[in-house]
This record gives structure tokens, C-alpha cells and sequence, in this order.
């Protein structure tokens, strides 16, 4: 089987997250690694590096990871978790500017196609 | 220069978690509500490490403070004061005098400044922090208790200076003109964290004098 490039959801709120997970799964089933996370550590509303540093590991695969985030501190922490990976896995893991849930969608969608890490994000920034 | 960290983490904790409801009203007025909630949580997350912190050099300690703000926050603001304790602490050097802080001060600002692709003017933390770090460049270290004030005035002034500022970052840039006339929060909390440390080290000049 090919390895498709993964997607991890970072969402301010957990049931935002396993949500749209869930919608992604239904319509991609398990070719594709599909990740997310959302609230902090004690279980409020914002997002957690430490989590998201987690599921970066569970959905790495060698064509990278697509990373959706659905508010502007989401993307930070996301970054902050990037820079916390391997050096070879940083440049393979890439936050989309896209709807968290339509992104995500496409961008699974894309990538259980077997495309390349580039067209995967280009399908959920077209969202 | 001897860096009191506990008492420093101690006096920004509690100067933070005193402020946090205020913090936090700020917030839900053109951000999202919770940034007191998170400057609390994290620096309570500071406070529970503060032995190991205490126990390191004075350049890793402040690295590990902007870790533990990075991993507990849990918004914007962990990983943008995350940065700034963190490039403060990479920088400042085995032996760190006043230059050396100062320098260090400047590689945090600018770790920040690419964090959160901002700069000074744009309604945020940096417009407490830049004119502070430009002010420190002809700062008289020697100057006593009367010029570490002079700090403040400089640190409060940039909060004030972000009341008439229109935010184009963050979660209040949607609100375009309705963000005038608000003090941006992370401005509010910048602030808090100067003062307090301006009072401690005001607080140990004053001990130095009468021992």
C-alpha cells in the first residue's frame, strides 16, 4: 500500500476536533492517518502543544502531514509543536490556511488519492 | 547580576492571578475571553516547576519558564510569552550583566515578533516591549531606584499607547474599528509582568542599601 500523507485537527475544542475527525473518517476510511486534538490541558477551551506534538507522531508518515487549525493561537501551538519534531519531519509537516472541517475534508480526500504533500494542502486552501 | 528567581516567579504569579478577571473582561471585549484564565494557568503550571527552575542557571531557568508557558497556556499567548522567556533565556549568557540582558531582551522580542508575525503598532505585547527594549539602550544602570521606575512609566505608557491603537493580529483584528479604545490585553499582562519585576528588583535595591 502506499503511505498517504496524514492529517492532524487541531480544533480550540474537543468536540470540534473528534467531530470532524469523525466526518474526515467516515469519507476517507483508514488509508489515511488521521489525527486531532482540541482543548487544554485541564480541558478548557484552546489547544495543548503537548497534544498536538502527540498526534504529529501518530499521523507521521513519509509523505508529511497536513495540519488544520480552526483560530490564529490553534496555528501557533501548532507551529510551536512543528518545531518540537524531528528536523527531517519539519519541512514534511504543513499548516493549512483552510476551514478546519471543509480543509480537512479535501485535504483527506486528496491525500487518500496518494497526492503529494504540495496538492494536499493546495486541495484544503482551496476550501 | 544575581537573578531572585523564585521571588520573581512568586510576584508574577500573584500579580497575575490578582489581575486575571480584569485580564480576562479586556479579553471579551475584542479578543476571545480567556486570557487571564491562560496567563493563570500557566504561570501556575511556573510555579509548580519553580524548584527545578530555581535550581538551574539563570539563562536555562528562564528557558524553562517559557517552555512550561508554551505547554500550559493553551492560547495565543503561551507560545508568543513562551518565545520571549525563551530567546531571553538562550541569550543571556553564562555570567549576564545589565548588557547582556538587555541584548537578551531584544533576541525574545524578535523570536515573538516572528511567532506572531507582528510588529510594534499593531495592537499587541510588542508595543510594550519594543519601546522598552529601545529606552534600555540609553538606560543608566546605576541609576537606582528612581531610573528602574522610569522603566515602568515606559512599560505603562506602551500599554496606554495600544487604547487608541487599531488591531490588525489576533482575534481583534475582526472587529476592525470596535477594537479602538480597548487596552489590549497581552499589552495589560506585558505591563503587569515589567512592573512586578521593576518591584522586586526595586525591593532588593532597597535591601542592599540597609544591609
Amino acid at each position: 500500500m502506499t503511505q498517504c500523507v496524514g492529517i492532524v485537527i487541531v480544533s480550540h475544542s474537543a468536540e470540534v476536533a473528534r467531530g470532524a475527525a469523525a466526518m474526515v473518517k467516515q469519507m476517507v476510511g483508514s488509508d489515511v492517518a488521521v489525527e486531532s486534538c482540541g482543548g487544554t490541558v485541564d480541558s478548557r477551551l484552546g489547544t495543548d502543544v503537548a497534544a498536538i506534538r502527540a498526534c504529529l507522531d501518530l499521523a507521521w508518515n513519509p509523505p508529511g502531514i497536513a495540519v488544520l487549525f480552526d483560530l490564529g493561537s490553534a496555528r501557533m501551538n501548532a507551529e510551536m509543536a512543528i518545531s518540537m519534531c524531528p528536523a527531517e519531519q519539519q519541512e514534511r509537516i504543513v499548516v493549512c490556511d483552510a476551514p478546519i472541517v471543509e480543509g480537512a475534508l479535501l485535504a483527506a480526500s486528496e491525500a487518500s488519492l496518494g497526492s503529494d504533500l504540495n496538492t494536499v494542502r493546495a486541495a484544503a486552501e482551496d476550501a | 547580576m544575581d537573578i531572585p528567581i523564585r521571588e520573581l516567579i512568586d510576584a508574577i504569579s500573584v500579580q497575575l492571578q490578582q489581575h486575571a478577571e480584569e485580564l480576562t473582561d479586556l479579553d471579551r471585549a475584542i479578543g476571545d475571553g480567556d486570557h487571564g484564565i491562560n496567563m493563570a494557568r500557566g504561570w501556575n503550571a511556573v510555579v509548580a516547576a519553580r524548584a527545578e527552575i530555581a535550581s538551574l542557571p539563570p539563562g536555562a531557568a528562564l528557558e524553562k519558564i517559557g517552555m512550561t508557558l508554551v505547554m500550559n497556556v493553551g492560547g495565543a499567548s503561551g507560545p508568543l510569552f513562551g518565545s520571549l522567556f525563551m530567546g531571553l533565556g538562550k541569550h543571556l549568557g553564562d555570567n549576564p550583566g545589565f548588557a547582556e540582558f538587555r541584548n537578551a531582551l531584544r533576541a525574545g522580542i524578535e523570536l515573538v515578533q516572528q511567532r506572531g508575525r507582528s510588529t510594534a503598532g499593531e495592537k499587541t505585547m510588542l508595543d510594550v516591549f519594543v519601546p522598552l527594549v529601545e529606552m534600555l539602550e540609553t538606560f543608566d544602570p546605576g541609576g537606582g531606584t528612581k531610573t528602574v521606575e522610569e522603566i515602568i512609566t515606559t512599560a505603562r505608557c506602551g500599554m496606554e499607547s495600544t487604547q487608541a491603537m487599531l488591531a490588525t493580529k489576533g482575534r481583534a483584528a475582526f472587529l476592525g474599528e470596535r477594537s479602538l479604545g480597548h487596552v489590549d490585553p497581552g499589552a495589560m499582562s506585558s505591563y503587569l509582568i515589567i512592573e512586578t519585576v521593576c518591584n522586586v528588583i526595586i525591593r532588593n535595591l532597597a535591601r542592599q542599601e540597609s544591609s
